[in-house]
């Protein structure tokens, strides 16, 4: 039973790395927002780009939604300590979640109290803090994070709290360490990269592509910069390791450098999506009428961040470690679920590839008509 | 950081706090599952007819649904994640249980819901009828079975099942999964909550399609609406009545104190009255003073006792009984008093302590000792955390007038919808115009139904965040009081603006209409 515990615990890793890595993909939802003044001049515009990400922003949210639902279940210490703790910084992205999910609705609708522009503010605001915040998160996995674990403390009548936080800003302290606010600037960028080349292919607009082009080769440099500069550190940066036997934690230099080395298959996965990432990049921008760069730009990151997570959590590496006591960081052995609940999370698992069957034949029915001005102008059509 | 003691006011604050987000979340959440069954069926009879006129009609409904889906999203995102954010003790202690059926939630419904609901909404003039009408049925399939598994993970912290507590890692683990998916509390609380939310659909649909009679606008569309959601309507409320009959049994059975709160039965006994109507004694303070606890109230004599336990000179325990114990149980055994319950809770969390402690000594005599103790009092672990006995008795006037409210609203509906359904029948519905007044006005009452019946089910509950295993006030998380106060009020401020324009843009695109008359 040991043996399949652990496998299944290195499986639910896996899982919610692939939910977090489907998640950073599907907020170019969240970059193509932020481009809504850049693109769009004219109102038509600025409407063929909200229906186009609109019609999508479900995904970005409900694989946010599972992804926190996956947690919970398979790794319910993190989710007591991380968002308990840095209760801050989940509640601002969870508000600019909020916002962004009536935006879309009641934008466009009268009687909407706040006025079409508040609501495309909103947009903005969720696009700008969502992937900025979300990446700044996931740094502390790298990077740590100020809390304590004492399971003990249950037994204290008086205050029976286990996990706690041991700094006062609860969670907004990560913002002060620039490692990990620079993977939130890289998420943030490649959003953006990620929205352009999805309008590439879904909209069917000459002014708005030639605008994308631009903007493509601006926000892909300086992606690749903050993210280049956040892989290379990390890759040379000490880490934090743990002994299966003992369950002690203590510091290993270049651990996820000897992570990747150790799996060769995670080393391969990261370097495949990292060339999938900049042939979409380079392609586009070579032939802009080229419009397949958003599958292999969203293939190639899908890889690169489930690369990156189970660099994280994998070959004896504490997930999240804690910098004020270093033995209360969790890891996939001690924060899991129980054998029995990751077996019956396991059997509902099978479905996933069904789930995602569906997903993609419905996007395709979809998406296989462009969005054009024609449409968007069309009364009859259901649009944002 | 060393913790030396929980600020009550955190605890109110927490509370407050899920509260506001839960009611603002269930204001969406009945007209989503309600109003989509109703337009599902509506396009149907498209899809069957080929009539356009059906599919205009259920466009129209299906614009008020998208934007009260919105804010559903909205606020229920919010619900998901505060289990983490400010109740991080409980997600710990029990979320080896209790995440399972939220994560499965995420993977089979939510992305149903939302794969389905862009193909609905847009895919129209994109994919064929029938992929659009069985995108239209996963929509609201994806919904219901959503409902489905947060309602047995609700059901789970009422009566908390297939599970055991593990003292080495701290925690309640599962180990029946049927146990607490198919455990009859959930069973009927999903259902008796499913049908609650047809019968808050169906009067929207009926109380807006009435506005148009009134004012003589859209008068085929609002009569064939008014038909299907009436029938819709009538079944749903005679299904929660079937469907409540088996909560309220439930809750005789797990949960003898909130029905002692329910009705506000200070002393039980055998073949007990139900309150059909009573006004309680504000000079009642104790539980344990000879003050009559009601003004004035009508009960139907025996009628608790049939309802509550099948057997109409059953014994029902009061409020009074469940504190000072010492009656006869339906298994045949003298109840423990609280105070004796409490008692038992601490041996278990000393239990515990000692246990952690010889496991780390290597002592495993003391270790087995510790545990034995450990298992024999576990029932009443929560119990070790409640400071006075009476601390286990939930407010009793909202609990008992919110049960009061739903009752007699159900009893209303009832007898609105067969008359409006003779009235269809006798073709004068159209002319009523009392009776339509009376549906129109009738919204905001379906929604004090819907929300009264889940303050019964959540204060009736308090202190408890699991029964008789964990108090609230051993379930938050460590923060600054003054960070939820902050969190509580933004809610409040951002879900009341976001609630004024949804009601709003209803309103203009409920004035706008379908625009069907001349296509009639």
């Amino acid at each position: 039973m040991e043996s399949t515990y652990i496998l299944l615990q290195q499986y639910w890793w896996f899982l919610v790395s692939l939910l977090g890595a489907l998640l950073v993909f599907l907020m170019f939802v969240q970059g193509g927002q932020t481009l809504i003044f850049n693109l769009g001049k004219t109102e038509a515009q600025q409407k063929m780009i909200i229906n186009s990400t609109g019609r999508k922003w479900e995904f970005t949210f409900t694989t946010l939604v599972t992804f926190g639902g996956a947690f919970f279940a398979s790794f319910p210490l993190f989710y007591s300590t991380s968002f308990g703790g840095a209760y801050w910084v989940w509640i601002l992205i969870l508000l600019c979640f909020v916002l962004q999910a009536v935006s879309y609705e009641y934008q466009s609708k009268k009687g909407n109290l706040l006025g079409k522009k508040t609501y495309q503010i909103f947009l903005m605001v969720n696009g700008i803090l969502a992937p900025i915040l979300i990446g700044t998160a996931v740094g502390t996995f790298f990077n740590g994070a100020e809390f304590t674990v004492n399971k003990e403390q249950l037994t204290n009548i008086a205050a029976p709290v286990i996990s706690a936080w041991a700094n006062p800003l609860h969670g907004l302290e990560a913002a002060f360490v620039f490692w990990n606010v620079c993977l939130g600037i890289a998420v943030f960028f490649l959003s953006r990269v990620l929205a352009l080349l999805y309008f590439f292919n879904n909209i069917n607009d000459e002014e708005i592509q030639f605008r994308a082009q631009f903007q493509l080769i601006v926000n892909s440099g300086l992606f690749l910069v903050f993210f280049l500069a956040f892989l290379i550190h990390t890759i040379l940066q000490t880490g934090f390791a743990y002994n299966p036997q003992t369950g002690e934690i203590f510091m290993e230099p270049y651990k996820y450098l000897h992570n990747l080395l150790a799996m060769p298959v995670v080393l391969a996965i990261l370097l495949i999506g990292v060339i999938l990432v900049l042939y979409a990049i380079g392609r586009t921008i070579k032939t802009f009428k080229w419009n397949k760069g958003i599958w292999y730009g969203g293939s190639g990151t899908v890889l690169v961040v489930l690369a990156l997570l189970l660099c994280a959590g994998w070959n004896n590496t504490a997930y999240y470690p804690s910098v004020t006591d270093i033995q209360s960081s969790l890891t996939i052995q001690n924060s899991s679920s129980s054998f029995f609940t990751l077996k019956v999370m396991s059997v509902v698992s099978l479905l996933i590839p069904f789930v995602l069957a569906y997903i993609f034949y419905a996007w395709r029915a979809l998406d296989l008509k462009k969005i054009t001005q024609k449409e968007i102008e069309n009364s009859k059509e259901r649009t944002y | 950081m060393m913790i030396t003691s929980i600020d009550i006011s955190l605890i109110d604050w927490s509370r407050a706090q899920f509260a506001l987000t839960a009611i603002y979340h269930w204001l969406f959440v009945p007209l989503t599952l309600g109003l989509g069954f109703i337009q599902a069926i509506m396009e149907t009879i498209y899809y069957k007819t080929g009539n356009e006129f059906w599919k205009r009609t259920a466009k129209f409904w299906m614009n008020l649904f998208g934007i009260n889906f919105a804010i559903g999203v909205a606020t229920g995102l919010i619900l998901e994640f505060e289990f983490g954010t400010n109740w991080s003790n409980y997600s710990w202690f029990v979320g080896d249980i209790f995440g399972a059926p939220l994560a499965i939630e995420g993977i089979l419904a939510f992305f149903m819901e939302a794969t389905f609901i862009a193909v609905m909404f847009f895919g129209w003039e994109k994919v064929s009828k029938r992929f659009h009408l069985t995108s239209t049925w996963l929509t609201i399939a994806g919904a219901t079975i959503s409902a489905l598994w947060i309602l047995i993970a609700n059901a789970w912290m009422q009566y908390p099942a297939g599970m055991h507590f593990n003292p080495d890692t701290v925690r309640n683990e599962m180990f029946n999964f049927w146990d607490v998916a198919l455990s009859p509390v959930a069973i009927n609380k999903f259902f008796h909550t499913v049908f609650s939310s047809w019968i808050v659909g169906a009067v929207f649909v009926v109380g807006v399609s009435s506005w148009y009679l009134l004012k003589r606008r859209e008068r085929h569309f609002a009569l064939e609406s008014i038909k299907i959601s009436a029938i819709v309507g009538l079944i749903a409320v005679l299904l929660s009545v079937w469907t409540g009959d088996g909560s309220a049994y439930q809750v005789a059975q797990k949960q003898p104190m909130k029905l002692a709160a329910m009705e506000g039965l200070y002393r039980g006994g055998n073949g007990v009255g139900l309150v059909t109507v009573g006004f309680l004694n504000p000079a009642k303070k104790n539980y344990q003073d000879n003050i009559n606890p009601f003004l004035f109230n009508i009960q139907i004599p025996k009628m608790l006792s049939l309802l509550a336990e099948r057997d109409r000179n059953a014994y029902i325990p009061g409020i009074a009984d469940l504190i000072d114990g010492k009656y006869m149980t339906n298994n045949n055994t003298i109840a423990l008093s609280t105070s004796e319950k409490i008692a038992k809770g601490q041996l278990a969390i000393k239990a515990l302590s000692d246990y952690r402690q010889a496991v780390k000594d290597k002592n495993k005599e003391a270790a087995l000792q510790a545990r034995t103790q450990l298992d024999k009092n576990f029932a009443y672990f929560g119990y070790g955390y409640i400071k006075n006995p009476t601390d286990i008795i939930p407010p009793i006037g909202l609990t008992f007038y919110s049960f009061r409210i739903m009752i007699i609203l159900g009893v209303y509906f009832i007898l609105l919808f067969i008359i409006g359904l003779i009235w269809i029948k006798k073709n004068k519905f159209a002319d009523a115009r009392g009776l339509q007044w009376t549906f129109l006005w009738t919204i905001p009452l379906a929604y004090i139904a819907s929300q009264a019946g889940w303050i019964v089910a959540e204060v009736g509950r308090q202190p408890w965040a699991i029964q008789d295993i964990l108090p609230t006030n051993a379930s938050i998380s460590q923060l600054a009081t003054s960070s939820v106060q902050t969190t509580f009020f933004v809610f409040l401020v951002l879900f009341t603006i976001l609630l004024i324009a949804e009601i709003g843009i209803m309103i203009k695109a409920i004035k706008k209409g379908p625009n069907l008359e001349d296509k009639q």
